[in-house]
């Protein structure tokens, strides 16, 4: 049942460069502190103290907007951004090696990735999601949360910090889900860590631009 | 003048012979440009010692340009205090006119807004319920002489205003407990068996050192309300007269040692910053004379409307008054306020079937016989409330609902309302008569020796002392009454903390935070929006029991495999 071909073999060659590296394991790391000073000011747990966590909260926000500049920057000069643009193509595939094929270790993964395209359909989604739904609701609802006060001279009286409050939270809530299941999805490679070795060397198997159309079935 | 001001320095050369007229002319000339200038060189002093305008009788007597010793209207002797007043007013001659225009004077006040008639002669209170037919008692605490009854005292006479009460600086002017507004004039004992004798002020001395008021003449009646020390405010007591920086960090005399009057600012003795017109929001800011409104009984008069340098804690100015955090706790200064006030229990004899009072070991009576049990606590956590500044009071004739909790006062305001913010309040609780009857709350005649008077020949009789306090008042009494739980919010403003002592973050911003009975609005870090994280949670689990049951799919399929 081996579906890979002779044909079109993948090579072991940079497919994350350094900067989107950088981009992603800085970005994992300010997420992760503000996931937890962020549900400390919520009001779920009590790790730093909420004076304390409402602080390093914003520093750690106003860190994250400083790394979005230059990789929303990064991802416009290089066309990048292309990466994210949402398929249906082979869509059904992925999702059948997900939910069955994967349990086969005969069975390979149907999406080959290649330079200019590396995400296979399900990454778009979940990706263009946490980069164009999550992220900006958090940001959005953030920064109104940090200028409560000036609400009422901007025009924006009419908010309440409740809900507001409520949709960062919720946003918050979507970005958990989001990063528990990217963990979990970073340890299906074959071997189990090669997607995480990849995203920290960069080097992966990749196979010939332009990606040759798959036979999805 | 010149010659005056120089003939007060050395002049010894100016005797020396010679041109002795050129020599005095520039001898002249030279002290007085060297009186001119140390005499401005204190004036400069003064100017920035902090505390020159506020400073008690000390300080004062050096500000001051009349010297009262000097006066030979002052000169006395006196025998009454209404003599003493006489004399002010040869000089001062409107300040009495002033004085029968303020609450002080009136003790009545009609609420500008709510239209309700207040003032001590109006309110009913939960201490020692209402002032008529009480009065000799009461009204030691008036700015007068000779209130003691109902109907006889005349406010408009003049000599009646008791000017000494606020401007005594010696310490040594004491009304006498039960003198009806008089110090006593002779030496007389005081409570009545106690062995302790009030002697009769020296009304001349006094007389001859007035000066501004004081932290102790405020204080000689406000620390005392409610009938004893600390009894009524909270934020109010003897300790405040030298309070350490600790207990108030404006009014400290080793720090920028504040009089009353300096926050509560007067113009014609109308003293300002009433609490039956509390300003719970001020917007007019630093005040600045000519442009506001000339008060500074409001924190932002002086501190302004962006007081800390941290920009978050600023935005919590449009829902929180300043004291809610810089007053961390009242009752801060050692001695024990009032909480609590049974009337029901008055009344009990001991086995000998005498009146009995039964102490804390700390000065406080916890019980006795004449006035109920009372709670008294040190270091109290305020209660917080929305307020807008308006005060409803239950009046005389109000009708009560004997089956909950009485507000003898009313809180205006709410979460959301733009004129609102969270307030510290002492709550004092406590149990008091009410006719139930007619469901209103009671008026008792408590003071005198008459058969009537609860603490005189009356004898604990409620139904004596209610009938003749109530008419008094003119309100009708069914003859039944019973006790109702009553409470009376006192907004606290006194006690201010020094800075690092305020109130941390986590106090309000945890679960079961400072306000975690106040809701209606939405405040990070109390555990609000709960039901989110139920959900957000429990789909974060359930993710996780996903990935456990795949990623066991992925090891089996692999050893099948195998």
């Amino acid at each position: 049942m081996d579906r890979t071909t002779h044909s079109d073999s993948p090579r072991d060659e940079v497919m994350f460069t350094r900067f989107e590296r950088l981009w992603h394991w800085t970005q994992a790391v300010i997420i992760l502190a503000l996931g937890l000073t962020g549900f400390e000011v919520f009001g779920s747990c009590r790790v730093v103290g909420y004076e304390t966590a409402v602080g390093l909260h914003q520093v750690l926000a106003w860190t994250l907007l400083g790394l979005w500049v230059l990789a929303l920057f990064w991802h416009l000069v290089t066309g990048e951004w292309r990466q994210y643009v949402p398929t249906l193509a082979s869509m059904g595939a992925v999702l059948r090696y997900y939910t069955a094929g994967i349990f086969d270790p005969r069975i390979a993964h149907p999406y080959r990735p290649t330079r200019a395209a590396k995400h296979n359909p399900l990454q778009r989604l979940a990706y263009g999601g946490f980069l164009v739904v999550i992220m900006p609701a958090l940001w959005i609802s953030g920064l109104l949360y940090m200028a409560y006060n000036q609400w009422d001279a901007w025009g924006l009286g009419f908010l309440s910090l409740g809900t507001v409050a409520l949709v960062h939270a919720a946003a918050a809530f979507a970005l958990v889900l989001f990063f528990v299941g990217h963990v979990y999805m970073a340890f299906t490679g074959r071997p189990a860590t090669a997607y995480l070795k990849a995203m920290i060397t960069g080097r992966a198997a990749h196979h010939d631009d332009p990606a040759p159309p798959h036979p999805a079935a | 003048m010149i010659q005056g001001g120089a003939g007060r320095q050395p002049a010894a050369h100016a005797h020396e012979p010679g041109d002795w007229i050129m020599l005095t002319r520039r001898l002249a000339l030279m002290l007085a440009v060297l009186a001119w200038s140390s005499t401005a060189a204190v004036a400069e002093e003064v100017a920035q010692a902090p505390s020159a305008t506020t400073a008690p009788s000390a300080q004062a007597t050096a500000t001051t340009t009349a010297d009262h010793s000097k006066f030979k209207e002052l000169a006395g002797p006196f025998a009454t205090g209404p003599e003493v007043t006489k004399a002010c007013l040869q000089c001062h001659t409107e300040a009495a006119h002033q004085i029968q225009q303020t609450t002080h004077w009136t003790w009545a006040f009609r609420h500008p807004t709510t239209g309700q008639e207040l003032g001590k002669r109006n309110v009913v209170n939960n201490f020692c319920v209402a002032t008529a037919t009480n009065w000799p008692r009461c009204t030691s605490c008036h700015v007068g002489y000779g209130w003691k009854d109902d109907t006889g005292f005349d406010f408009a006479a003049q000599q009646n205003v008791d000017c000494v009460v606020c401007h005594d600086t010696t310490g040594t002017y004491k009304k006498f407990p039960t003198g009806a507004g008089h110090p006593t004039y002779e030496p007389k004992e005081f409570p009545p068996g106690s062995g302790k004798v009030w002697q009769p002020p020296d009304l001349a001395k006094i007389a001859q050192t007035v000066g501004p008021t004081s932290r102790q003449t405020c204080g000689a009646c406000h620390f005392y309300g409610g009938g004893g020390d600390a009894v009524k405010h909270g934020d109010l007591d003897s300790t405040m007269a030298m309070p350490s920086r600790a207990l108030d960090v404006h009014m400290a005399p080793d720090g920028l040692n504040f009089q009353c009057s300096t926050c509560h600012t007067t113009g014609s003795h109308q003293v300002t910053g009433s609490r039956y017109v509390t300003k719970a929001v001020d917007r007019v800011g630093i005040d600045v004379p000519g442009h506001t409104d000339d008060t500074r009984a409001t924190c932002e008069s002086c501190h302004g409307m962006v007081p800390h340098e941290d920009a978050k804690v600023n935005d919590h100015t449009d829902v929180v008054a300043c004291p809610t955090c810089h007053v961390p706790e009242f009752a801060r200064g050692g001695k024990k306020t009032k909480m609590w006030w049974d009337w029901s229990t008055a009344g009990k004899l001991n086995d000998a079937g005498k009146p009995f009072t039964v102490g804390d070991g700390a000065g406080n009576h916890t019980y006795d016989s004449a006035k109920g049990d009372f709670v008294w606590e040190a270091n109290v956590v305020p209660e917080y409330r929305w307020f807008d500044g308006e005060i409803r009071y239950t009046l005389l004739g109000d009708t009560i609902d004997p089956t909950g909790v009485v507000p003898i006062n009313t809180l205006g305001g709410g979460p959301g309302d733009p004129d609102s913010r969270i307030w510290p309040f002492k709550i004092m609780r406590g149990r008091q008569p009410y006719d139930a009857g007619t469901n209103i709350l009671a008026v008792p005649h408590l003071f005198g020796k008459d058969e009537n008077a609860f603490w005189g020949a009356g004898r604990y009789d409620w139904n004596k002392a209610i009938a003749v306090g109530m008419q008094a008042r003119d309100v009708t009494y069914s003859g039944s009454y019973g006790f109702v739980e009553t409470e009376y919010a006192w907004p606290i403003t006194h006690m201010v903390a020094p800075k690092d002592e305020a109130l941390a973050c986590e106090s309000c911003h945890s679960e079961n935070g400072r306000l975690a009975t106040l809701g209606g609005f939405y405040m990070p870090g109390a555990g609000h929006h709960g039901w989110l994280g139920t959900v957000g949670w429990s789909f974060a689990g359930l993710t996780l029991l996903g990935i456990l049951v795949h990623a066991l799919l992925r090891v089996l399929g692999a050893r099948r495999q195998r």
